[in-house]
C-alpha cells in the first residue's frame, strides 16, 4: 500500500468516531429520533475489511451501519443528514440510522431485523455467481445474530451452491445485553461455520491490519471461486447498545481495559513505529475530520426536509 | 384505586401470576439481566431467578416454539417478543403451531400460552420496526388476540390470558407504556373477548382500541365541545371480536368511525365495518368511515410519519364526514 492508502484508512476510522461522536450529540439534542447504534470502538473492522474489496464488491451489514456506509464512500454529510431525516440523506430521510443504503457504492444497507440480511447476502452473491460476475459479497453482522435461524439457512445455502460471500462476524461481546457465552452454545462463533464445512479464521477487530489482511487473502480466494469463508473479527463496543442503554450487564472497569485496546490508538502507533507517518500528519488528518465534520453537520441541519408527496413515493416502482 | 402506568400495570399482572402459579415463567430477548427492553420484568430476574425468568439468545422461532412445547407439559409460559415486528419471525409457530395444536390433534393438546408483544409507530424508528400488524395475526382462528388500551384493561387482560388454556397474543402499545390511570388495586380479571363501552355518547359510534382509543378520546373531548357527543367502544380483543357494543351503540347513533393504526386494507376496520353492514343494516344513516394508517412503509422523518399515522385531527374530520355527510 502507498503511504496515502495507509492514512486514508486512518482518516476513515477517525471520522467515522468523530460522526459518531456528533451523531450521539445530536441525538441528545433531540434532533435525531428513533435508535441509534453507534459504532464506537468497532471501526477497524469495517475500514479494514472494506479497504479490501474491489469497487464492484458488494457490502451488507445489520443496523449498526454509519460506520460501513462511510467506509464505503459515502460523504459524512449524507449519513448525517439521513439522522436529521432530511431529504439529502442517503435513504432520502425515509430510512433513518438503521435503514442507510447507497447502491451506487455498493452499499446494501442497513438491515435492522437481526440476521434477515443474511440469507439476502446469499442472494447477492447468487446473482453474481449465475451473471458470471467477477463479484465477492461481503456480508457482516454481530455475535447475536449468529444465533438466529437465518445465519443458519444462509451459510448452509452458501456452501450447497458455492456462493461467492464473505461472512463476517463483529463478534463485540454482547448482542444487546446478553454476553456471547450466556446465548451462543459455543464461544468462538467462527466455530459455527465448521458445521457448514465453511474454512473461517479469526482475527483480532481492533487491529486494522490485521483485519484487512485477513479480508484481502479470503476475497482472494473466495473470488477465485473458492466458495464462502467466515472471517470472526474480535471486537467491542464502547457505547451502549443503542442510546440509552442502562448497560447493567457489564462493568465500567471492562468497558475501560478494552478501550485501553482503541483501535485507533491501535493503528496511529503502527503508522508511527512503522515510519509511515508522523504525528503531525496525524494531527492534520484529524483536524481535516474535525472540519469536515463541521460542515457535514452544517449541511445536514441546512438541508430541506422531504417533501409531503414523499411519503407516497417508492411504494411500488410501478405506482 | 391506584393511579399506575400501563407499564407498571402489565409489570403488576406478570410478577402477581408468578407469585401465585410456580408453572408461570418469562422467556425472551433481554428480559432478565436488562430487565426487559420496556423495563416492564425490571427487578424480576433478582427475584425470581433466572430459571423463571429466562433470558434467550436472538431466536424467535425457538422463543415461541420452547414455549409451546413447555405449555404442552402443562407450564404456563409466558413469551415475549422485543416488538411484534419480530414476530414475524417467528409466524410459523404462531399461526401455524399454536394456532392449529388444539383442533387439529382433536382436542388433545392443550397451549396455556401467551406471547406478549409490543407493536406501534410513532417512535421515528423507520419501516422494518414501527407496525401495527395487528389484524394479521387476528385473521388465524385458533389463537386469540389482545390489545388493551388502559392500564387497568391491560392488567385484567393480562392475568386472564396468564390464567387461559388458549394460545394468546397479547399486543402492546410502544407509546403506551407511560400512560397513567386508575388500576383497582383489589384482585380482578378482564375478559378475553369482550368489548367495552369506554365513554358514553347518543351522536357517533367510535369503535378503536389500544393506542388509538387515546387519540379517539382526545377527538371526543373536542367534539363535545362542539356539543358532538361520541361513544367510544374498546374492542379489547380482536379475537375473539366480541361486537354487541359496537353493535348496540351503531343501533342508537347511527353512524360509526372505526379507528385503527394498522393500515386499512383487509384491516381491523374492515372487519368491524363488514360486520355492522352484515349485522345492522337497517340502523345506517351514513356510510361507515374508517381511520387508519396511509398505505405506506412507515417513514423514519418525523413529520412524514405522523402524517401517514391517524391523527385527532382524522377522527374528527371522519365524524363530521358521517353525521354531515
Ligand atoms: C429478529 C430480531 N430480533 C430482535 C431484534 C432486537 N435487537 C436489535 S439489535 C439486537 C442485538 C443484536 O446483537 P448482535 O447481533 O451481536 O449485534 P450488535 O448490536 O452487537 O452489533 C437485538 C436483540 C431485532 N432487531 N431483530
Ligand atoms: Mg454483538
Amino acid at each position: 500500500m502507498e503511504k496515502e492508502a495507509y492514512l486514508d484508512l486512518y482518516y476513515q476510522m477517525v471520522l467515522i468516531r468523530r460522526v459518531e461522536e456528533v451523531a450521539s450529540q445530536l441525538y441528545q439534542q433531540g434532533k435525531i429520533g428513533g435508535f441509534l447504534h453507534l459504532y464506537i470502538g468497532q471501526e477497524a473492522v469495517s475500514t479494514g475489511l472494506i479497504s479490501a474489496r474491489k469497487p464492484q464488491d458488494r457490502v451488507i451489514t445489520a443496523y449498526r451501519d454509519h460506520g460501513v456506509a462511510i467506509n464505503c464512500g459515502i460523504p459524512a454529510k449524507e449519513v448525517l443528514a439521513e439522522l436529521l431525516g432530511k431529504a439529502t440523506g442517503v435513504s432520502k430521510g425515509k430510512g433513518g440510522s438503521m435503514h442507510m443504503a447507497d447502491v451506487s457504492k455498493n452499499f446494501w444497507g442497513g438491515h435492522a431485523v437481526v440476521g434477515a440480511h443474511l440469507p439476502i447476502a446469499s442472494g447477492l452473491a447468487l446473482g453474481d455467481l449465475y451473471q458470471g460476475n467477477d463479484t465477492v459479497t461481503i456480508c457482516m453482522f454481530g455475535d447475536g445474530a449468529s444465533n438466529i435461524g437465518y445465519f443458519h439457512e444462509a451459510l448452509n445455502l452458501s456452501k450447497v451452491w458455492n456462493l461467492p460471500v464473505l461472512w463476517v462476524c463483529e463478534n463485540n461481546q454482547y448482542g444487546m445485553g446478553t454476553a456471547v457465552e450466556r446465548a451462543s452454545a459455543v464461544s468462538e462463533i467462527r466455530q459455527k461455520a465448521l458445521g457448514y464445512d465453511i474454512p473461517n479464521s479469526r482475527v483480532d477487530g481492533m487491529d486494522l491490519i490485521a483485519v484487512r489482511e485477513a479480508a484481502l487473502d479470503t476475497i482472494q480466494k473466495i473470488r477465485q471461486g473458492e466458495g464462502p469463508y467466515l472471517v470472526e473479527a474480535v471486537t467491542y463496543r464502547y457505547r451502549g447498545h443503542s442510546m440509552g442503554d442502562p448497560e447493567r450487564y457489564r462493568k465500567a472497569e471492562e468497558v475501560k481495559k478494552w478501550e485501553e485496546n482503541d483501535p485507533i490508538g491501535i493503528y496511529m502507533r503502527f503508522l508511527i513505529a512503522h515510519k509511515i507517518a508522523v504525528e503531525s500528519e496525524l494531527d492534520e488528518i484529524e483536524a481535516r475530520v474535525e472540519t469536515e465534520v463541521e460542515e457535514a453537520v452544517q449541511f445536514a441541519e441546512s438541508s430541506p426536509e422531504p417533501a409531503p408527496q414523499a411519503l407516497f413515493e417508492h411504494v411500488y416502482v410501478e405506482g | 384505586m391506584a393511579r399506575i402506568t400501563m407499564r407498571e400495570a402489565i409489570s403488576q399482572a406478570l410478577w402477581e401470576e408468578m407469585e401465585t402459579d410456580p408453572n408461570v415463567f418469562i422467556l425472551g430477548e433481554e428480559v432478565g439481566v436488562w430487565g426487559g427492553t420496556y423495563a416492564v420484568t425490571k427487578g424480576f430476574y433478582d427475584h425470581f431467578g433466572p430459571e423463571r425468568v429466562r433470558d434467550t439468545p436472538i431466536s424467535e422461532a425457538a422463543i415461541v416454539g420452547a414455549a409451546i412445547g413447555a405449555a404442552l407439559t402443562g407450564l404456563r409460559p409466558v413469551a415475549e417478543l422485543m416488538t411484534i415486528n419480530f414476530a414475524f419471525s417467528a409466524m410459523d409457530h404462531i399461526v401455524n403451531e399454536a394456532a392449529k395444536f388444539h383442533y387439529m390433534f382433536g382436542g388433545q393438546f392443550v397451549l396455556p400460552l401467551v406471547i406478549r408483544t409490543v407493536g406501534g409507530g410513532g417512535r421515528q424508528l423507520g419501516a422494518t420496526h414501527s407496525q401495527t400488524p395487528d389484524a394479521v395475526f387476528a385473521h388465524f382462528p385458533g389463537l386469540k388476540v389482545v390489545a388493551p388500551g388502559t392500564p387497568a384493561d391491560a392488567k385484567g387482560l393480562l392475568k386472564s390470558a396468564i390464567r387461559s388454556n388458549d394460545p394468546i397474543l397479547f399486543i402492546e402499545h410502544a407509546t403506551l407504556y407511560q400512560a397513567r390511570d386508575e388500576v383497582p388495586e383489589e384482585e380482578y380479571t378482564t375478559p378475553i373477548g369482550k368489548a367495552a363501552v369506554h365513554r358514553p355518547g347518543d351522536d357517533v359510534t367510535i369503535v378503536t382500541y389500544s393506542k388509538m382509543l387515546e387519540i379517539s378520546t382526545k377527538a371526543a373531548d373536542k367534539l363535545a365541545q362542539e356539543g358532538i357527543q361520541a361513544e367510544i367502544i374498546d374492542l379489547r380483543s380482536l379475537r375473539p371480536l366480541d361486537m354487541e357494543p359496537a353493535l348496540n351503540s351503531f343501533k342508537k347513533t347511527n353512524r360509526a368511525v372505526i379507528v385503527e393504526e394498522g393500515w386499512r386494507s383487509y384491516g381491523v376496520g374492515s372487519e368491524v365495518a363488514a360486520r355492522l353492514y352484515e349485522e345492522a343494516f337497517d340502523y345506517i344513516d351514513a356510510p361507515i368511515r374508517r381511520v387508519a394508517q396511509k398505505e405506506v412503509p412507515l417513514p423514519y422523518n418525523r413529520t412524514l410519519e405522523q402524517m401517514a399515522l391517524p391523527q385527532v385531527e382524522d377522527v374528527i374530520k371522519a365524524v363530521k364526514e358521517v353525521l354531515h355527510g
